[in-house]
């Protein structure tokens, strides 16, 4: 076995952590995604399956569902993004594939993506130069995408205090640099 | 210019890029007889109305979900808002 490295997105070996006042930025590594679509005619079958794997039924649009190691928040018609901690859950699109068999489409989605969560009372006040979002205004918990720093980026209310922005995993440094920024302005 | 999505709401039109007349959803079958004719007027004879149009959008920074949208080229006003999958099946297309 090689000798190697692991790094974060940002090219650290531990992840990220910034604060200020009111609000705390963090690289969040440890976390598998993938996504999950359901095939034409086959949409009761993906449910049915998810039901089982999330212990919740699948989100509707906008929402987020499951409060067990998977959870699952809308990206699209028919289409779901799952996340489970990296430590249990390495291997999550082939658990999910298992599941759904021929019924729904499933693809990795881990190290395409990079994800920062903002934690704190300063996060809507971040987040409302980064975006179109009307944070105060979602759902909690809610998932929409939105451009963030000139990126298209899943914006997550996860509780009242707590959003995760997920970007793209090249575009890191960039995105960062914008979550930084804005917060160095507005709080 | 605001496009209605009818899954998310109103939803600014930077999140969305443009493809062109909703025309495009109708695409010739490419074993008819005559489909050397039917592509020639698919791909180059495009309608220029003054008034309502039909276009495709796409939602890239957003649920990447195709629309078709109705839009008054002469004021910009939308009037309606679908998802093209929606008015793809409506025309007997559902693959």
């Amino acid at each position: 076995m090689h000798d190697l490295t692991a790094t974060t997105a940002l090219g650290g070996t531990t992840a990220e952590v910034r604060d200020f006042e009111g609000l705390r930025i963090s690289e969040c590594p440890d976390w598998a995604l993938a996504s999950l679509a359901s095939r034409l005619g086959r949409e009761d079958e993906v449910a049915a399956a998810a039901q089982a794997l999330l212990g919740a039924a699948l989100p509707g649009v906008g929402a987020c569902a499951g409060d067990g190691p998977v959870t699952a928040f809308w990206i699209g018609p028919e289409q779901w993004m799952l996340e489970a901690p990296h430590g249990s859950h390495e291997d999550l699109a082939a658990r999910i594939k298992a599941a759904m068999g021929d019924a729904g489409s499933v693809t990795e989605q881990t190290d395409g993506w990079v994800r920062f969560d903002l934690e704190g009372a300063g996060c809507h006040q971040v987040l409302e130069l980064m975006c179109n979002a009307d944070t105060r205004r979602m759902d909690s918990p809610a998932a929409t995408r939105t451009a963030i720093a000139h990126q298209s980026c899943f914006l997550i209310r996860r509780a009242d205090g707590h959003f995760s922005v997920i970007g793209p995993r090249s575009s890191a440094q960039s995105l960062h640099h914008g979550l930084i920024e804005a917060a160095y302005s507005a709080l | 210019m605001m496009i209605d999505h009818p899954l998310l709401g109103p939803r600014d039109a930077q999140e969305f890029t443009y493809l062109g007349d909703a025309s495009l959803i109708d695409r010739p079958d490419w074993q008819a007889e005559d489909a050397v004719d039917q592509f020639h007027d698919y791909l180059y004879l495009r309608d220029n109305p003054a008034g309502e149009h039909r276009e495709l959008w796409f939602h890239e920074v957003g649920d990447r979900s195709w629309l078709v949208v109705t839009r008054n080229t002469l004021t910009h006003q939308i009037t309606s808002v679908e998802l093209a999958r929606d008015v793809a099946r409506s025309r007997g297309r559902s693959k």
